[in-house]
Parts: structure tokens; C-alpha cells; sequence
């Protein structure tokens, strides 16, 4: 089963909460939504639900247009952030919902519905707790529970809203690869919100990166981090150092050095230049050309890597330098000591985005 | 910090703390348990016998009756309303909610006698709909009809009034959880909507009921006041205790007395059940 998102647009009011999106998910993918608040990335996933309607665009469930259906035609699971178990059931109750308020013809026997409840409470590991109330669980629990009582309607596409962000960092992380495993072994079309990067680089098959609305780039974790699409997308993956390179003959160039520069940039223009933290390569001495000199200002040495602030000489511009252990231990730098800074894998964006 | 430290700071002597205490049950004695014993004590001063007779009179029961048929009608009328009035404002958001909002408030705003006085100009024989009723025969004013309407106006806010905070906070997501799951609109509403808010809105019928049963100054003016047809039992009360029969005024208002106890009695477990103290 797969799903098509063709062309939604949405406004709250005045205010467009999406633009013209398209994107497609494939049967068996695990794709993270990911952006900022406000971006759009809930009311969409709340569109292929079904519990909200777009103004125009179409969803696509299994190759049938479904943007007429309600919520209850579409056979999705939808996991709420805040879980949104009913209170006064208990775990296995929960679970049966969606099973028992099917319409007689359609609903299995009572057998069969409590066969299925143990089976589900087997697969989320909470067999123990079948006749708990919500209030009596953990929020990892809940969010199991929640995933569970999904399930159980035999959905064809999962989609789950902030999975892990009312959790604590530790049973998020276990919760997120117990995630990826369970995806794996059911093999549906399934989609998750997030504004966490490493939950998204980390647990999907393709991460789609939503702004204001739009969808700014699409592709697998290695994809968008490596070769981000634009200065957004550059700036929400990770940390990242500016630099202001001037397009001249066909080059950009910054800090004595010339680098490539994108076919679209206007000579005589400033363009933004992106370099990773562990990009910046830290020497000793002014033995290269092309680097610059920066005074250390703090040293961050905990962990495998150390991570170094630094102020540039030239134009007092911060900057940020990842360095692993043992080439610092090499550096031997200490703060106020000048040392020079040489970008490798730079990237110049010649687009309209200012931080 | 515990209780007893918390007190040491605020350095209160033990004569001031006893003089408050007393002050308070002096207060409570001489306007609510008094007044409440003296009912009692007024009711009963014949005897049992002659407080049995006050209470079983064809007009005393005729009474009781009436009071009770104008309850079981507000009150479910009310209490639909109320869960339809709450469901549409805290649902949608449309031009106008706000002002709904307030004019549900509007029976508790105006005084009681405007309310019956404004069923006299709809449905009076000199009202809007006076000479209408009557070329058809149908009386509503001095009649069971009236006593009814003045009744669902004045006790119209209770129901709403308390669902409306509560749904407000729940939110719509296990509504929405339901209707993933493949649950329609009364399924939804049985099996979801119904059962979290039932507390709520025990606590407004609850009240909704004290209310219906003891409306004197509405029900008063459209009722006419005819023993045994159209008196309500606190209007009863009042014909009584004019006619100097105050046994028996006290007698039917004990009855509205252990009405307002049972009331507050069943507040209490409600509260209890919900875990919301003292509201």
C-alpha cells in the first residue's frame, strides 16, 4: 500500500499551513517528516488521516483517490503525540476498539478479537498489563499501548505524530530502533512526524525536510546531510559554520581561497558557504595557503570528539571545529592561542536564505 | 514544609486561633444549622401523625407530584441540551461562539421573575401568542405547561455550564483516535464521548435538579397558584404558611430540606469520584 500526496495546499484562516506539497511514500517505507514547529509537517500527516480535509490537492491511499473519505474509510493507524488512549478502558479494551465497533458483518467473533488483543499485546511486550487503566501505565507503556490499539485494525498505512516527544532521552532511543524493527517485520507504508534530526536521520528510510509549509527536500539520511538542497535544510541538520564568499570569475571566494561556486550565482554577489564543524581541519602553523587564522576561545573536551570555539582574527566571525581526541591531543591548543583554521567539503549556496 | 511548621511561622497564639474557630461555628450556628433545626423542629411540633397528614393531603401530594413531573422533564430536556450546547462550543470554532458562550449564562443573570414574566408576554392571554393559544383551546400560562417552560428556562445554564470548563480541557483527540479507528458518530458518542465526560455531567444534573425542584420565583408567576393543579412544592410552602398552617409549610419543607441534603450529599461523591475537592 502506498501513499500519494499530490499537490495540498491548506490555510488556517489566512495563514497557509501548506503549499502545493507532493510526495510519495512506497509500500514497506519508513518515512520521517521533519521540520521545525509550525512547518506544516501534523497538519499534513493529520490530511493523509483524514481528520483534517486540504483545500485543494488530492490524497492518494493504495492508487484510489481518497480525499473524500472520512477517517474511518481509510484503514489508517494513527498514533496521537499525547497517545490519546481512552481512560476509562483498560489496556485490552483499548486495544479491541477499533475491532469491536466494526459494523456486525464485519467484526470478528469475540474469540477471535481476544485471540488478536493477546497477540498484539505479545508484539509490544505487554501482556502483563492487559488489564491496567492508562493512568497506571508508563509513558512508554502508552505509547505501546497506543501503537497496539493501531495495529489492530490491520492498517495499511501507519502514521504517528511525534512518537517519541513526550518521553525521556533514554527510552526514546530504545523505543525508536524497537520502532524500526516492528516496521520492518509489518511491511506497511508508514510516516512519522518529528523535529528531532537524529530521530529522523536515524530511524527512516527517507527523511522529507518541511518548512513553512513546503517541502524543501526529500531524500535518504545520508542524502539530505551530506548534500543538503539549500541553506535551510543546511542549517536544520546539524551544526554548521557561515561563511561569506564573494562570487568572482566564476568562483567563490573567502579567506584567500577560491571554491566552487554554484552556475546560478551572479558575479560580484555574496553567497553563503556552509562547512560541518568536523569539516574544519585545525593547524598549528600558517604553513597552508588557504587557511585562516582563529584565536580558540573555549575548548569543549569531553567524549571522543573535542569541540572547539573559535573567533576569527580577520572579522571576529564565530566559529565551531570538531577535532577527535587525538588530533587535539596532537594541537596540544589551549584558549587564546591562535592556530589556523582550513575548510575542506565547503558548499556555496548562492540562494535567498538569511539565518 | 509540613503543616504544623507552617503554622509556628505564622506565629498565631492559641487564643486567636480558638477565637477565629468559634466566631466561624457561631456564624455557621446562628444563620445555617438553626434556621436548618428549626424546620425540623417546626415540622414535627404535632407530632408525627400530624406530620405524616401534612405531607400525604391531596394538595400536598398533588404538589409533590407536579414537582416532580416539572424535574423529570427540565432536567433531561437540560441535560441534552447541555451536552449538545458544550459539543457545539467546544468543538467548533465559528463568528458568534463567544456570544453563545455568555448567552447560555443569561437565566442565571436575570432575576427569576423576569424570567416567568417574559412566558406571561409570549404565552399570556394578552401576550404575542395569546390569542393564538386560546382560539386553539391550549392554556399554557396558569397551567402544567407554563410551570414546565419557566422551569428549563431557569434551570437551562447548569449542564452546560459544567461540561463546557471540562470539555474544554479534554480536548477532541480520543474523538479523533475513535474515528481513525473506524468508529462513527453515536459509536463515537456512547463509547467514547459519553463515558468521560459522565462525572460532569452527573454534577450538572445534579444540580440541574436542586434547581428545578426549588424554583419558586419564576414558576410563581406563571403558575397561577391553584391548590392541587398547578402548585409546585415551594409554592405550596408559601400558601401555607399564609394561610398560618405552619405545621404543615414546615412538613412539605422539610421535604425540600432533605432534598437539598440528599443534593449536597450526592455533590459530595461525586466529587469524591471525580478527586475534584471542593468545587
Amino acid at each position: 500500500m502506498s501513499i500519494e500526496i499530490r499537490n495540498v495546499s491548506k490555510n488556517f484562516g489566512e495563514f497557509p499551513v501548506l503549499r502545493n506539497v507532493s510526495l510519495d511514500v512506497q509500500e514497506g517505507e519508513l518515512l520521517a517528516l521533519l521540520g521545525p514547529s509550525g512547518s506544516g509537517k501534523t497538519t499534513l500527516l493529520r490530511i493523509i488521516a483524514g481528520l483534517e480535509q486540504p483545500d485543494s490537492g488530492q490524497i492518494v491511499l493504495n492508487n484510489a483517490d481518497a480525499t473524500r473519505q472520512t477517517p474511518a474509510q481509510r484503514r489508517v493507524g494513527f498514533v496521537f503525540q499525547h497517545y490519546a488512549l481512552f481512560r476509562h478502558m483498560t489496556v485490552a479494551e483499548n486495544i479491541a476498539f477499533g475491532l469491536k465497533v466494526r459494523p456486525r458483518s464485519e467484526r470478528p467473533s469475540r474469540k477471535d478479537i481476544k485471540e488478536k488483543v493477546r497477540e498484539l499485546l505479545a508484539l509490544v511486550q505487554l501482556e502483563s498489563l492487559a488489564s491496567h487503566y492508562p493512568s497506571q501505565l508508563s509513558g512508554g507503556q502508552r505509547q505501546r499501548v497506543a501503537l497496539a490499539r493501531a495495529l489492530a485494525v490491520e492498517p495499511e498505512v501507519l502514521l504517528l505524530d511525534e512518537p517519541f516527544g513526550a518521553l525521556d532521552a533514554r527510552v526514546r532511543k530504545e523505543l525508536r530502533r524497537w520502532l524500526r524493527r516492528l516496521h520492518d517485520e509489518i511491511h506497511i507504508a508508514s510516516v512519522f512526524v518529528t523535529h528531532d534530526q537524529e530521530e529522523a536521520l536515524e530511524v527512516a528510510d527517507r527523511v522529507a525536510i518541511m518548512n513553512r509549509g513546503t517541502l524543501e527536500q526529500i531524500g535518504s539520511p545520508t542524502d539530505v546531510y551530506e548534500r543538503p538542497a539549500n541553506s535551510f535544510v543546511y542549517n536544520f541538520l546539524g551544526n554548521v559554520n557561515l561563511f561569506h564568499a564573494r562570487i568572482e570569475d566564476g568562483v567563490a571566494r573567502f579567506g584567500g581561497a577560491d571554491y566552487a561556486a554554484p552556475a546560478n550565482a551572479p558575479a560580484g554577489s555574496v553567497a553563503a558557504a556552509y562547512v560541518r564543524p568536523h569539516e574544519l581541519e585545525l593547524l598549528a602553523d600558517a604553513s597552508h595557503p588557504d587557511a585562516i587564522p582563529a584565536t580558540i576561545s573555549y575548548v569543549y573536551a569531553l567524549g571522543p570528539v573535542v569541540r572547539i570555539e573559535l573567533t576569527r582574527n580577520d572579522n571576529g566571525d564565530l566559529l565551531h571545529a570538531e577535532v577527535p581526541r587525538k588530533r587535539f591531543e596532537e594541537l596540544a591548543a589551549i584558549p587564546g592561542e591562535i592556530v589556523h583554521v582550513k575548510p575542506s567539503n565547503v558548499r556555496v549556496i548562492a540562494d535567498d536564505y538569511v539565518i | 514544609m509540613s503543616h504544623s511548621q507552617s503554622q509556628r511561622q505564622l506565629g498565631e497564639s492559641r487564643l486567636v486561633r480558638w477565637t477565629l474557630i468559634a466566631i466561624g461555628l457561631l456564624y455557621l450556628g446562628i444563620f445555617l444549622i438553626a434556621p436548618l433545626a428549626a424546620v425540623f423542629a417546626q415540622a414535627f411540633a404535632k407530632g408525627w401523625r400530624v406530620y405524616l397528614d401534612s405531607v400525604t393531603h391531596p394538595d400536598a401530594l398533588s404538589a409533590i407530584k407536579l414537582t416532580l413531573i416539572t424535574a423529570a422533564i427540565a432536567v433531561p430536556l437540560n441535560a441534552i441540551f447541555g451536552i449538545a450546547a458544550a459539543w457545539c462550543v467546544t468543538r467548533f470554532r465559528f463568528r458568534g461562539r463567544q456570544f453563545l458562550i455568555t448567552l447560555i449564562d443569561l437565566p442565571l443573570a436575570i432575576s427569576p421573575v423576569i424570567s416567568g414574566l417574559i412566558y406571561v408576554l409570549m404565552f399570556g392571554l394578552q401576550g404575542w401568542l395569546g390569542p393564538w393559544l386560546q382560539s386553539r383551546d391550549l392554556q399554557i400560562i396558569f397551567a402544567v405547561p407554563g410551570i414546565v417552560l419557566a422551569t428549563v428556562f431557569v434551570t437551562f445554564p447548569f449542564v452546560a455550564r459544567e461540561l463546557i470548563p471540562f470539555m474544554q480541557t479534554q480536548g477532541f483527540e480520543q474523538e479523533e483516535a475513535a474515528s481513525v479507528l473506524g468508529a462513527r458518530g453515536w459509536s463515537i458518542f456512547w463509547r467514547v464521548t459519553l463515558p468521560n465526560i459522565k462525572w460532569s455531567l452527573l454534577y450538572g444534573v445534579v444540580l440541574c435538579s436542586a434547581r428545578a425542584m426549588g424554583e419558586f420565583g419564576a414558576v410563581s408567576v406563571v403558575s397561577g397558584h391553584i391548590s392541587g393543579l398547578t402548585n409546585t412544592v415551594p409554592l405550596q410552602v408559601e400558601i401555607l404558611y399564609n394561610e398560618y398552617n405552619f405545621t404543615a409549610a414546615f412538613a412539605l419543607a422539610s421535604l425540600l430540606t432533605f432534598l437539598a441534603l440528599g443534593t449536597l450529599l450526592a455533590k459530595r461523591i461525586v466529587e469524591w469520584r471525580t478527586g475534584v475537592p471542593g468545587r
